[in-house]
């Protein structure tokens, strides 16, 4: 398969073009435009739709209309922006709507920088909008991961009829890697019945609707949902794991912070500290039973989160680490990026008890 | 004839062709030769990988930045700087001009197009044959007409730029040296030259001239290519 250059952003695009999106709804900011860009000059290509909302607000309530209808429908934004979106998007678990959402993740909190960042973990993997809900978050690492995650994440958004986030930083989506297009195994997919293309006077209507007229329909509705949470933990859960058999030192970081850990594991390997690397790819659900078995190896004695904030996903390594071992961590915030040597140097002193 | 053989040098083309990084090359190339040089970063298209990013190595090699410097090297403000007219007029030193991708980016550059003179500039096309819109002639063609009509100044030449940044290999540049040609009996421009990683450079000398170059734009987590003295 031949190689070529690609930019994060216009990966994702792609891939979403790929995989049978054809509404894009959304509003620019930095450092995720080329999405939009590439969307506005190739969705009419394949007979798709590009708009520009007057807001991010209408784009994800555009998301809402067009999931509705059935289609397969993406929007994007970076942090500030994905904040405005959080109303549609729990409205879109409520209903019951596949969409995907990207976040090209950049500095804040508020207007912030344009700078990369990983600071939205919590308003990701707990929810940003109101009530009981979850959504798979997917973390890439490449760019060629960025465009494979994009593609796949239509097929869960419609298998569980639930949106999917990918959650990047805007240092995936604005550098460029080589890549391949291959094709992707597809999930076998239920048909839309649910979706309001019209009765033709043969059905009874479709009604889409997160609103219950009571408690008890409403419970009746959480637990409903409840059900496809615990479907995701069972079968979306996913990682990478790389380094050394009989590591002394855990390291847990996604995203670009994994490429950064990457080249701090080099420098440590070379002064003789043995590492390895758990990547979550899924960063809901979370891949706590694999982190927790990893740490419980006789040959870890620390366990050590980086990411580019002050600290959000250290919370789920202690949940799943659960004591056993020693739980450090690292991090730089409003678009600041550590280099592997710095990481190292952190690492080191948690792991010499410095 | 080398890379610099007039005073301006104008390097647009399309997103990810590399024009940054051959900007920063061939700046300090000219630099280490002596002549005062300048390198205007007129990217406001792009908000990371820009020159004006890697301006301490700039200096070293004695090359003067020029670009926004509304609010340092990381704000988000399509500011461009007066600046630039000085290395535009002042025939005494040399300039390499660093547009943003594509039609938009050259726009930055058109306002100026009165204050350059075509008998010392040369305005390079730099062409990746890896990028998927500039992967065959008919697409490059149209890439370069795109940006061609909102520049204001005729270009002059193609430059062979074809990478996939850390992954290039020699077959790549021979590839993107042939996409090149085809462009030039497409277009009528000669094709200047072509960039090779200064490892690669050596398999590639069939080509003629090849300019060397050394990775400044690199990913934070990218050891760094050593520039350090008595490296040439």
């Amino acid at each position: 398969m031949k190689k070529e250059l690609w930019k994060g952003n216009e990966a994702v695009a792609q891939a979403a073009i790929n995989a049978g999106c054809r509404y894009f709804f959304g509003y620019p900011i930095t450092p995720q435009n080329e999405i939009p860009e590439y969307m506005a000059a190739h969705l009419p290509e394949v007979g798709g739709c590009f708009l520009q909302s007057e807001s991010e607000v209408a784009a994800i309530n555009m998301v809402y209309g067009a999931a509705g209808a059935g289609a397969r429908v993406m929007t994007s934004s970076s942090s500030p922006g994905i904040s405005l979106k959080q109303e549609g998007i729990t409205y879109l678990v409520g209903s019951e709507l596949p969409a995907v959402i990207v976040n090209a993740m950049r500095g804040g909190p508020g207007l912030g920088t344009i700078q990369p960042a990983q600071g939205d973990y919590f308003q990701a993997t707990r929810g940003g909008g109101n009530g009981d809900y979850r959504t798979v978050v997917l973390a890439p690492s490449s760019v060629q991961e960025a465009a494979d995650l994009t593609a796949e994440a239509f097929d869960i958004a419609d298998q569980y009829r639930n949106p999917v986030l990918v959650l990047m930083d805007g240092m995936i989506g604005q550098m460029m890697e080589a890549m391949t297009w291959r094709p992707l195994p597809r999930r076998e997919l239920p048909p839309k019945t649910w979706a309001t293309t019209g009765t033709g006077g043969r059905r009874e209507k479709n009604i889409i609707n997160s609103w219950r007229s009571s408690g008890a329909l409403l419970e009746e509705h959480n637990l409903h949902l409840a059900e496809k949470w615990r479907a995701m933990e069972a079968r979306e859960v996913r990682w990478e794991e790389r380094g050394a058999e009989g590591a002394q030192l855990l390291f847990v970081a996604y995203g670009t912070t994994a490429r950064l850990v990457a080249g701090a594991m080099e420098q440590l390997e070379a002064r003789g500290v043995r590492c390895a690397l758990l990547r979550p790819i899924s960063l809901w659900p979370y891949p706590a039973a694999r982190l927790r078995a990893l740490a419980e190896q006789p040959s870890v004695r620390a366990v050590f989160a980086v990411e580019l904030s002050l600290g959000q996903m250290v919370e789920d390594v202690r949940l799943a680490v659960e004591g056993v071992k020693p739980v450090g961590f690292f991090g730089r915030a409003g678009g600041a990026i550590p280099t592997p040597r710095e990481i190292a140097e952190h690492a080191l002193d948690f792991l010499e008890g410095r | 004839m080398e890379p610099w053989d007039r005073r301006l040098t104008v390097l647009a083309g399309h997103y990810g062709s590399g024009k940054t990084e051959l900007a920063v090359n061939l700046a300090c190339a000219i630099g280490d030769t002596g002549r005062r040089c300048a390198l205007c970063d007129l990217d406001v298209v792009n908000p990371y990988f820009r020159a004006r990013e890697r301006e301490a190595e700039l200096s070293r090699h004695g090359v003067h930045l020029v670009a926004s410097r509304l609010q340092g090297p990381e704000a988000d403000v399509p500011a461009l700087p007066a600046e630039i007219y000085g290395v535009l007029q002042d025939r005494t030193q040399w300039g390499v001009v660093d547009l943003g991708g594509d039609g938009a980016g050259a726009r930055a550059l058109a306002r100026f197009a009165g204050e350059i003179d075509p008998r010392e500039a040369q305005v390079l096309f730099v062409l990746n044959a890896n990028r998927p819109e500039t992967r065959t002639v008919e697409r490059a063609a149209a890439s370069l007409d795109q940006i061609r009509r909102v520049l204001g100044l005729e270009f002059t030449g193609i430059v062979n730029n074809t990478h996939l940044c850390g992954e290039t290999r020699a077959e790549d540049i021979l590839r993107g040296a042939a996409l090149a040609q085809a462009l030039s009996g497409r277009t009528g421009l000669p094709v200047c030259w072509h960039a090779a990683r200064r490892d690669l450079a050596e398999k590639v000398t069939a080509l003629g001239a090849v300019l060397p170059i050394r990775i400044y734009m690199r990913k934070p987590w990218e050891v760094e290519d050593y520039d350090g003295e008595g490296d040439h």
